[in-house]
């Protein structure tokens, strides 16, 4: 299982990635640079969170339009699996690789919180080790994850199952239509949510919630409790 | 060289937070009878050239891959 994780200027929560997918692949990432023009042939591409270019013009905007997001795209289009978390989220919005927007939050604050999502569709590349509607905990960290479509993208999302998890609870952080925390692309290999389950894969982190995820991705069998 | 314009504004019926904090803030300043605030942004570009139909094409070519997402962005442009 090779995974590889794309570097941006302002990302901050790479190592987070690659401290992630080092652990449960049990091999380090290769890393693509936001000029290069290749990625090497890898299982799942992983575009992580932080503040790209600075968020200048709208969060992840210049991001999506640099070299190596052309790249991704064209990986994704042979089918490899992606999944982008919170500003990598905002990037493949940006990137037209998924549908809607990603607007301020509701209450306009940076939220830095736990929260609880439940699993819309188990049915997906990214979810098949979770429960349908299983609750899981995970951190979000972000001020623009406010998730709109216009009502005709968002009829679609919700009837094809592309929405992957929701904000569960009354723990919606920042106004998201419909609670929508993640969703995937129609062909179901790319992935755009804003919570950091990353940030929640060992006893350390207080939970191991977020692993799931990226056991799915990977064809992994869940881990089964220490 | 021809100088230009972009303003891209929130659509309609989008949400915009931060609009409702100036209106909000206005109100708090004594300026009544502000019935609503919606914030946008300006671009002011320079472009080569003196082909103001070109000019106009590019700009709107811009403005739908760069300038403004179009999901919840409008446009309009003006050659100054």
């Amino acid at each position: 299982m090779k995974t590889a994780v794309v570097l941006l200027p302002g990302l901050n929560r790479d190592r987070d990635m690659i401290a992630a997918l080092t652990k449960i692949s049990g091999k380090a990432p290769v890393t693509v640079w936001q000029t290069d023009t290749e990625i090497p042939d890898v299982d799942l591409i992983a575009i992580p969170g932080g503040f790209s270019f600075g968020d200048y013009l709208r969060c992840g905007a210049i991001a999506a339009r640099s070299p190596v997001l052309r790249a991704v795209a064209e990986k994704a289009a042979k089918g490899v699996q992606v999944v982008g978390v919170c500003n990598g989220f905002q990037i493949l919005v940006e990137a037209g690789m998924l549908p809607g927007a990603l607007m301020r939050n509701a209450s306009l604050k940076f939220v830095c919180r736990e929260v609880k999502l439940s699993v819309a569709n188990a049915n997906t590349a990214f979810t098949r080790n979770y429960t349908p509607g299983q609750i899981i905990r995970t951190p979000v960290a972000h001020h623009d994850g406010n998730y709109f479509a216009d009502a005709e993208t968002l009829a679609r999302l919700e009837g094809e199952g592309q929405v992957v998890f929701r904000y569960a609870e009354g723990t919606n952080p920042n106004g998201s239509i419909n609670d929508i925390a993640g969703i995937v692309n129609d062909r179901g290999n790319v992935l755009g949510l804003m919570p950091h389950p990353e940030n929640l894969i060992e006893a350390a982190h207080g939970g191991t919630d977020g692993r799931g995820l990226f056991e799915s991705a990977l064809g992994l069998p869940a881990l089964k409790a220490a | 060289m021809i100088k230009a314009r972009v303003t891209v504004t929130l659509k309609n019926g989008v949400l915009d937070p931060q609009g409702k904090a100036i209106e909000h803030a206005l109100s708090g300043l004594g300026f009544d009878g502000v019935g609503s605030v919606r914030q946008g942004k300006v671009f002011d570009l320079e472009l080569d050239g003196t082909d103001k139909a070109k000019a106009e094409a590019e700009l709107k070519a811009m403005c739908d891959k760069l300038l403004a997402n179009t999901v919840i962005e409008n446009y309009s442009v003006a050659l100054t």
